[in-house]
Parts: C-alpha cells; structure tokens; sequence
C-alpha cells in the first residue's frame, strides 16, 4: 500500500484507500456504477451530484447502498 | 347506480398516493431462482409496480448485484421498502437512502417486531410514518390487521395502509377476512393486502374483501413455475375484483334449487 493511502471504514468494514480520491473516483475504483449508488457518509447522504466534488478524507465511515431484489 | 350498471367491467382507477397505477397487483423482487426468472415472471404478473430493497453493495464481489442491472426502471415503477429494519429511526435511515436513488418518494415502510413471525411493531411503524410522511414521503405501510394501528397509520399521513393476509412469506392465505373488511370499509386511503397469500386462490379470496390491491412476492417466487404463478396471480387478482364488484349471492347453508321446481312430470 502506498505511503498516502487512507484508512476508511466502508460497509462495515477496515479498508486502506488511496488519499485524495473523489467519492466518485472511489466508485469508480471498486467497479461501481455512481449512478445507481447511494453513499451515506458519516451518517450524512451525499447528493449524487456532489459524488465528483467530496474527497474521502482519513477515518470516514462511508455506507455505499443500491437497490436488491425485495418484498 | 354506478357506471357499473350499464357497463359491468368499467371499474374505478387504482391510484396511491395520487399516482395511478394500472395493475392492482404489486410484485416483490426478492427470492427468485435467476435474475431473468424474476423479469420474466414480473412481466407476467401484468403489474407496473415492484417491491425493491435497500442494502450494502457487495464488495468481495466480481461484480455489482444491484436490481437495476436487470430491472429496467423505466418499466416499472420502483417501490423501495425498509424490509430488515427493527427500529423507527432504522426505517427513516432506510427510507432516506431509498429517497436518494432518485426515483420516486414512495415507501413502502416496514419496521419489524419480532424475528420469528416477521410481525410488524405497530408502534415503531406509526412513529417513522409520521416522521416520513412530514418529510414528504408518501408511505405505504405495512402493518398488522388491526383496525386501530390502520386508523393511526391513516392520521399519521400514509398514502396507504398495508395489512398482512397472514405473516410474511407463510402462504396461509387470508387468516381473518372480517379484519380486512373491516379496515377497507372505515379507511379513506387506499387499503393493499401486503404478505401471506401462497397461491392465486388466496390472491382471489383477498380481493373479495374489497381491498385495492395486493402485494405478492413469496408466492410466485417460491412457486416450482414462478411465470405461470404470476400468470394465475394476475388473472386471481382481476377475478377477485371482478366478484367484489359484481356482488355476491348471500351464502346459506340451506340448499335452494336453480331448476324450476314445477313443471315436474308426474
């Protein structure tokens, strides 16, 4: 891992993540469609629209949501 | 007299929440075999309206899961719920997220009691309907069937109120009709059956009660033929409403003959 990876908490779990990147790059990253995501960041929902404008920052606790199959 | 009379398949339009929908049948997404199994068999269901989850994506996985790679949202209309939550404050969260996606501010609320009969917390479910539908949600909750918690949901602001035919994924069918008559006939909101119907006869002997519509998942997803159950929900859903408006014959328990009782031979 790099020297400016960041550590996050991401659904649930301890993950390193390079620093600096956009909530839309992290998607993009993890094979993630932004469109069809939602993000909860530290219990806040981002708009979508803002997804390319946050960066993660050290010690987020980021909850990435979409829609499954349900009665 | 109605336009009933002089046409007896005229029929009034189904509308929640001021959207109208052309099924009264609405479909869960949850349980099936395969992705196309579940496509295909909504299809069938003739229904414009479906029943999706909110949950975390799956990261370990090759690749993204989420419904909307199958489902096409321009197809159906999408009615998120809050399946799994056991809280008030865990329904909202849900909700909000649901809110997020973009699509519609329905919601299907659903706060859960108790693990093993999946039974609704009646007061959880009025507390986050109340805060949802000030939110401007227009909530659709799930709820047990007493008349009381429906007459409380309708105050708190839902767009419709939901009782079980019996618990979730059961298949016992319509455990007490007189309940559901009951809260159809002193609610103002649109009433839908919403869990425990397992085959179309239960479909049909719940719209009997004169209820607007059903939800249905576990029945035809868990059926050996989900696309031919949802074929037989379909057609059980219209049959259903077609005798609540036609009227049925009063039942006795005494025999009447339909033939003449004249004109015997000697």
């Amino acid at each position: 891992m790099s020297a400016d990876s960041i550590r996050v908490r991401l659904n649930g779990e301890d993950r390193e993540v390079p620093g600096g990147l956009s909530v839309r790059a992290l998607l993009e990253s993890l094979d993630l469609t932004p469109d069809l995501i939602v993000v909860e960041r530290n219990r806040d929902i981002l708009k979508r629209d803002d997804y390319a404008d946050v960066t993660v920052v050290e010690g987020d606790v980021l909850e990435l949501v979409h829609f499954v199959g349900g009665g | 007299m109605t336009d009933l009379a002089t046409d007896p398949l005229t029929d009034t339009p189904f509308v929640v929440g001021g959207r109208e929908f052309a099924s009264r049948l609405v479909v869960g997404t949850g349980k099936y075999r395969s992705n196309q199994e579940m496509v295909d068999a909504i299809r069938a269901s003739g229904t414009d309206c479906v029943t999706v989850a909110v949950r975390r994506v799956d990261l370990d996985r090759s690749k993204e899961e989420g419904i909307l790679h199958h489902l096409d949202a321009a197809e159906f209309f999408l009615l998120a719920n809050t399946a799994g939550c056991y809280t008030a404050e865990d329904a909202i969260r849900y909700a909000r997220l649901a809110r997020a996606a973009g699509f519609n501010e329905f919601l299907k609320l659903e706060v859960i009691g108790d693990q093993e009969t999946l039974l609704p917390d009646v007061a959880a479910t009025i507390e986050a309907a109340k805060v949802l539908s000030d939110e401007g949600f227009k909530v659709m909750a799930y709820t047990n069937d007493d008349l009381i918690t429906a007459l409380k949901l309708e105050d708190a602001g839902c767009v419709a109120v939901m009782p079980l035919a019996s618990p979730i994924g059961s298949g016992l069918g319509v455990v007490n009709p007189y309940f559901i008559r009951e809260i159809k006939r002193r609610l103002e909101v649109p009433v839908l059956v919403d869990a425990g119907v397992g085959t179309a006869s239960d479909a049909c002997v719940t719209m009997e009660q004169g209820v607007d519509g059903i939800l249905i998942n576990t029945a035809i997803a868990a059926a050996d033929d989900a696309v031919r159950m949802a074929t037989a929900m379909k057609l059980a859903v219209e049959a259903g409403r077609h005798a609540y408006l036609a009227g049925r014959m009063p039942s006795r328990e005494l025999a009447v003959p339909s033939s003449p009782t004249t004109g015997m031979l000697d």
